[in-house]
């Protein structure tokens, strides 16, 4: 089977993906899997998602030239995929919007989220809000104290932001009880799950809606410099931004592919969150993918700068992408990250997030192997508006008493 | 023979219903699991239900994870919970032991490891909880080959498709789930149960089990007129706690506390 007619019958990629969930969600989600195959090719629903992508999000986003760093890194031409202008700031958006719209035409009226950096969050508050649907986020304690203007924008746009206190109080955390709310509230309540993970068919269903930036990226490309980009590069905490990007340009071999994931304090510490780079297949949130995990089969506790990528799983496609050999997956330490932060917004003007930053310092480090003759793709999946409190603290600069 | 079969079957023919007690292995220490084992069929367990902590327990509600959390700051293992199950089996051969967890801790160690090392200890049934039946096919038959009883879970939710398809990969007893929502949860309706278990009952001749909402002699009176055994976790679980530090006295207030809900059931 070609990689672009995964997922199977079962939800499966290869060996993983899949539906690991308890009895009380198998209904449900047979029954979201059944609306979505039946809206996806439904022309109402596809002129109504268009309608809200091109009119609500800002679509297309552009396909930057970054000459400057083009210039400073020597080598590949650097393109930038401008998600970070997307309405609410990141890919994430993309998703929810598609999702909020299932939501609508299964008749829920009440939607949940987890979130890990707050993007998701945001954005499915900001659908909610629009769409006049009550919403709740999960967010690790941990993760509110670091990421506190995101916490205040959902509250702003109507949205109850929910501690999670329990295990690591994070992002998997969130996850956790984001499915026990709704195994609770099963009957109101749409489940927008925020990243290519969970069971079938969400790593199925956040690809689709996030594969808008790869079909846009082959029009894009095509118009600049015409032909493909010969390298993409994305971070992958989920995966979202990156399969978002990567799938529509899956079967073209002659692109290369790069997952970028959090390196922490560099994979030998131990302190990452980097399950392809250093973990092994598992079961995690309802599906089957690499995870990091003890020898016990127990989660391991992750670490990144960056809260959307502090996540100890990946979204299964990822996984299958890997064994392949498709993609090449590879990380990058937190200060590595940083640097790239700081290079891009004083070199282009642009503050990426954190977690994009990640992709740009992958970029750098690849930019000199290739040849000026050819284009690399860097997806800047968020802007770093929300991580400045956390570089400032990190830099020893006090922003607000 | 399995063992649960066993019960069930002298239960059936005595007129009585199962009692199920739950409890996490390794809290609130790995040393006291097996008197605290004991402590259940003292109090009138017919199987026990040993929880194998899992660091995300994703259907669990907020006293099972604490549960899970105590056991896991001991370095609770799959491993260590065999033991504790084959140390059981040296002093009771007759009470059925069933694990309840979740998939991973299982995976990591490997299906058919574990399935041997399991059925060598005493271990006579798994209920994963997150092994939905169209996973199972891989890996029940593992299960099976050791000697393991494989229970499902059913729910409110479940299809006349589903339950047919979970009935036919079931052996031992069903586990339904009497509400939508995680364990510990409140509200239990029993006119519903009592018609979901007829729908149940139309596919499959095994005992069904109810779980979750069970607390205390009054609820497991209502559940166990409809039901053929009846699982109370989240109670127990919760007097756990709340005597973690004072571990003596546990064995004696578990016994007491399963007690009252053999007399309530006995009487029906």
């Amino acid at each position: 089977m070609s990689n672009q007619n995964l997922p199977d019958a079962r939800g499966h990629f290869g060996p993983y993906g899949g539906r690991f969930v308890a009895e009380t969600l198998m209904e449900p989600l047979r029954q979201l899997e059944e609306a979505y195959n039946r809206l996806k090719t439904d022309s109402a629903f596809r002129a109504e998602l268009d309608r809200d992508l091109a009119y609500y999000v800002g679509r297309p986003s552009p396909l930057y030239p970054a000459e400057r760093l083009t210039k400073i890194w020597g080598g590949a031409q650097i393109y930038l995929k401008r998600e970070d202008l997307n309405h609410t700031g990141a890919h994430k958006i993309n998703n929810t919007v598609g999702q909020a719209l299932l939501a609508k035409h299964l008749g829920k009226t009440r939607i949940i989220a987890e979130t890990g950096a707050g993007q998701h969050g945001v954005a499915s508050a900001t659908v909610a809000a629009r769409l006049g649907l009550k919403c709740v986020v999960f967010m690790g304690s941990d993760d509110i104290e670091r990421q506190s203007p995101n916490v205040y924008r959902m509250k702003l746009l109507g949205a109850e932001v929910r501690p999670v206190t329990s295990g690591t109080r994070t992002l998997k955390d969130a996850m956790n009880e984001a499915l026990r709310d709704w195994v609770t509230n099963v009957d109101d309540t749409f489940y927008i799950i925020g990243t290519v993970a969970g069971p079938h068919p969400y790593p199925m269903l956040v690809r689709d809606f996030n594969a808008v930036v790869g079909r846009e990226v082959i029009k894009q490309s095509q118009d600049l410099f015409g032909r493909l980009p010969d390298a993409l590069v994305a971070c992958v905490g989920g995966g979202s931004n990156a399969i978002g990007l990567f799938h529509p340009l899956l079967s073209y071999p002659s692109v290369k592919m790069y997952g970028v994931e959090a390196g922490g304090l560099g994979i030998a510490t131990g302190q990452h969150a980097a399950p392809l780079s250093a973990g092994k297949p598992g079961v995690l949130h309802g599906n089957r993918t690499y995870i990091m995990e003890d020898e016990n089969g127990q989660i391991l506790g992750t670490h990144s700068i960056s809260a959307g990528l502090d996540y100890p799983g990946v979204g299964p496609e990822h996984s299958w992408l890997k064994d392949s050999g498709r993609v090449s997956y590879v990380s990058v330490t937190d200060d590595e990250a940083l640097a790239a932060f700081h290079e891009l917004t004083r070199i282009e003007g642009i503050i990426p997030a954190l977690e994009s930053a990640h992709a740009v310092a992958y970029g750098k480090k690849l930019a000199p192997q290739m040849r000026r003759d050819e284009a690399m793709v860097i997806n800047i999946s968020g802007r770093g508006d929300k991580d400045i409190f956390t570089i400032a603290k990190r830099e020893g600069i006090e922003l607000l008493k | 023979m399995s063992r649960i079969k066993g019960v069930f079957d002298s239960l059936r023919a005595g007129g009585r219903k199962a009692l199920v007690p739950y409890i996490t292995a390794g809290d609130p220490h790995p040393k006291h699991t097996v008197a605290l084992m004991h402590a259940l069929v003292k109090g009138g367990a017919d199987v026990i239900e040993v929880g194998v902590p899992f660091s995300d327990p994703m259907a669990d509600g907020p006293v099972i994870q604490l549960a899970c959390e105590r056991a896991l700051v001991h370095g609770t293992s799959l491993w260590q919970v065999l033991e504790m199950v084959a140390e059981f089996r040296t002093t009771n051969n007759t009470t059925p032991v069933v694990l309840m967890g979740y998939l991973n801790p299982i995976e990591a160690r490997g299906f058919e490891a574990f399935a041997k090392r399991a059925g060598q200890a005493g271990v006579d049934g798994v209920l994963v909880v997150d092994l939905a039946v169209e996973e199972a096919p891989e890996i029940a038959p593992i299960f099976r080959a050791a000697g393991l009883d494989c229970i499902f879970l059913l729910a409110p939710t479940s299809s006349a498709a589903r339950i047919a398809a979970i009935a036919e990969q079931a052996s031992g007893y069903l586990y339904y789930v009497s509400l939508k929502g995680v364990t510990g949860a409140a509200t239990l309706d029993i006119g519903s149960v009592e018609a979901k278990l007829a729908e149940i009952r139309q596919h499959t001749k095994l005992p069904v089990a109810v779980g979750f909402g069970i607390r205390d002699a009054e609820s497991a009176a209502k559940v166990g007129r409809v039901a053929d055994a009846v699982v109370v976790g989240s109670a127990l679980v919760s007097q756990i706690e709340k005597h973690q530090n004072e571990p003596a006295v546990l064995p004696g207030l578990l016994t007491q506390q399963l007690g009252a809900i053999r007399a309530a059931l006995d009487k029906l």
